[in-house]
């Protein structure tokens, strides 16, 4: 069992002041559950620690942006009120007609698993599945998912279960820093569908033969798999990720843990 | 992003009239050039009509072809059963251009009103004319290995950034507009986008207010023999230095007819109609094709550093035609073991 919280959680507005002054990765450490809990245990208890002057502005920070209430949605210019489903749960929201599916998914709904990689549509970090088909959550304005299903990387797990492209991603190492991991596998899994309706790629060898599903080489997954940048290069894990998703058979591991580390 | 009005149209009449009563309002389709434009303040209307849920998304049987809709997507349009069959250029056309995600969500007809991916159009800091008519043009003597060969003017050497338009242009394909009081018309492919002249900001001869609902495809015998060829810097999701749309009917070894266009060289899909004149009646031979690409080429003005252009794109069209001779499909890599 773990200890009973000793500290109230952040407000949301505590929150996002952290996340603008931390890197990414440490926001992500600190949403994650117990470690949290000793990220805020150190920043209580270090007193006159390193650690509390390095993290004085944020609490000054912090301290200012909660006597500064986010705005009321009421006075959105150009707000646009929008239902749709997220995750298999309803959602309603206002928004500014600027806003992205990207920012609504992060900043509205806590849904920070889709990432914000270039924010132009080149990287596929954002990538989500809308009504069963991969999109880019970055050049999608929130306004225009009204009635849509919008399912991230958080709704593909059945509870503890996760859903076999995120068993074949850890099995196959298919990521090291794992920033686009989230797009890469909502990516991957829309990908299955669209090769079980037989849906053609540039490098698909005839293009007229339509109607049957199609069996996905590395070249054909490699091709499919292109909006999705990886910046640490773990292509040849996630192709082998893919493969053994698509396959329904076992793909060997091209890695082993050394002897006596696990 | 600057602040807009947004509102779903509930018909085209009313996206229409939306759009024609506001000189600043644009029609949003997938979104997918328009919002990345938006971002960088290279664009900024101040009202957004959403369109893609008018119905415009289907592909229709005609008397004579098919008519594929404005609001379709990509991504369903390379897919469609009959375009597969009996249009294959166009199916590889798309699928060459872009990404998965980005076919998934981009409409045919916002295909067509993308916008050239200029390095000077894309910086606002940056002379252009096409973003800021009479403020110069930044590739004329600046970074040009990307520009056109074919058609610039001293105002604009941008080169329009669609596959499909290629296809489109190869295929002779018709665009059918609507405007305000159901006025109808429709727009030859070739006369769709324009060379920029003197008044690069205007990308194509689409008035305000006109919204596109179809494009109509005619009849061809092309299917059994068509290829497109995208030559880029990596082999996949990246502009084409320069492309081929290769279509032919052949009797024997005759070419009966022939279509060939041109992407990556102009500010519209270039249509090779001087290799397209020599070639129609001839033999299907590398020799005939390699003649009609240099008489193709043999006009091309490059810039100071995209001369490699016009022997890429010579050696791109014989490898597009002897392809296309061959039958559809052989791939990405296709030719290369025969060494054109």
């Amino acid at each position: 069992m773990e200890d009973q919280p000793k500290f109230p959680d952040l407000t949301d507005a505590e929150r996002r002041a952290l996340e603008e002054l931390l890197p990414d990765e440490m926001s992500e450490i600190i949403t994650s559950g117990i470690k949290r809990r000793h990220f805020l245990k150190l920043i209580t208890y270090t007193g006159t620690g390193l650690l509390a002057t390095h993290l004085l502005g944020i609490e000054q920070l912090m301290a200012r942006s909660t006597a500064v209430a986010p705005l009321p949605p009421t006075v959105i210019e150009n707000g646009v009120n929008v239902s749709f489903q997220v995750n298999g749960s309803a959602q309603q929201l206002l928004v500014d007609s600027r806003m992205t599916l990207l920012d609504a998914l992060r900043e509205r709904m806590d849904l920070t698993g889709s990432k914000k990689g270039c924010d132009h549509g080149q990287c596929g970090a954002c990538t989500v599945i809308v009504d069963g088909r991969r999109v880019l959550s970055c050049l999608t304005l929130a306004a225009t998912c009204e009635d849509k299903e919008v399912t991230t990387i958080e709704g593909l797990a059945d509870g503890d279960k996760l859903h076999p492209m995120q068993a074949a991603f850890i099995k196959h190492d298919g990521f090291q820093c794992g920033y686009c991991t989230p797009g890469q596998i909502c990516s991957a899994v829309a990908l299955m569908s669209e090769a079980k309706n037989g849906e053609a790629s540039y490098v698909t060898s005839n293009v007229r033969e339509a109607g049957r599903p199609m069996e996905l080489s590395e070249e054909e997954i490699r091709e499919r798999m292109s909006g999705n940048i990886c910046r640490c290069g773990a292509y040849p894990n996630i192709v082998d990720a893919i493969r053994e998703v698509h396959g329904d058979k076992a793909v060997a591991q091209v890695w082993q843990f050394a002897d006596g580390t696990i | 992003m600057r602040p807009f009005k947004y509102s779903n149209a509930a018909d085209p009449a009313a996206a229409i009239t939306a759009i024609s009563v506001n000189a600043d309002a644009k029609f949003l389709g997938g979104g997918t050039n328009l919002l990345d434009l938006m971002k960088e303040d290279v664009m900024h209307p101040s009202e957004l009509v959403n369109i893609t849920r008018l119905k415009y998304a289907d592909i229709e049987k005609t008397s004579n072809g098919i008519l594929i809709g404005g609001t379709a997507t990509n991504a369903f349009t390379a897919n469609h059963e009959r375009v597969r069959k009996q249009y294959p250029l166009l199916t590889m056309a798309i699928l060459a251009g872009a990404s998965a995600q980005i076919r998934n969500m981009a409409t045919n007809a916002g295909n067509l009103n993308q916008r050239t991916r200029c390095s000077y159009f894309y910086d606002v800091n940056m002379p252009c004319n096409k973003r800021t008519p009479g403020s110069g043009c930044g590739a004329l003597k600046g970074l040009n290995r990307n520009h056109a060969i074919f058609g610039w003017s001293e105002k604009c050497v941008a080169v329009y950034p669609s596959d499909m338009a290629v296809a489109l242009a190869a295929l002779d394909a018709v665009v059918h507009v609507e405007a305000g009081n159901q006025e109808k018309r429709t727009i030859a492919f070739a006369d769709f986008h324009r060379l920029p002249g003197s008044t690069p900001q205007i990308d194509n001869n689409l008035k305000h207010g006109e919204l596109i609902t179809s494009i109509e495809l005619p009849e061809n015998d092309f299917a059994a023999h068509s290829y497109y060829l995208k030559v880029r810097e990596r082999s996949s999701y990246a502009f084409a230095l320069v492309s081929v749309a290769a279509a032919m009917s052949l009797d024997g070894s005759r070419i009966r007819d022939i279509r060939i266009a041109l992407g990556g060289v102009a500010h519209k899909p270039w249509r090779a109609t001087a290799a397209e004149k020599l070639l129609v009646g001839k033999e299907a031979t590398m020799a005939n094709f390699k003649v009609a690409a240099a008489a193709e080429l043999k006009n091309a003005r490059p810039l100071e550093h995209n001369k490699y252009k016009v022997k890429m794109a010579g050696d791109a069209i014989v490898r597009a035609l002897s392809n296309a001779m061959n039958g559809v499909g052989y791939g990405m890599n296709a030719g290369l073991e025969a060494g054109v």
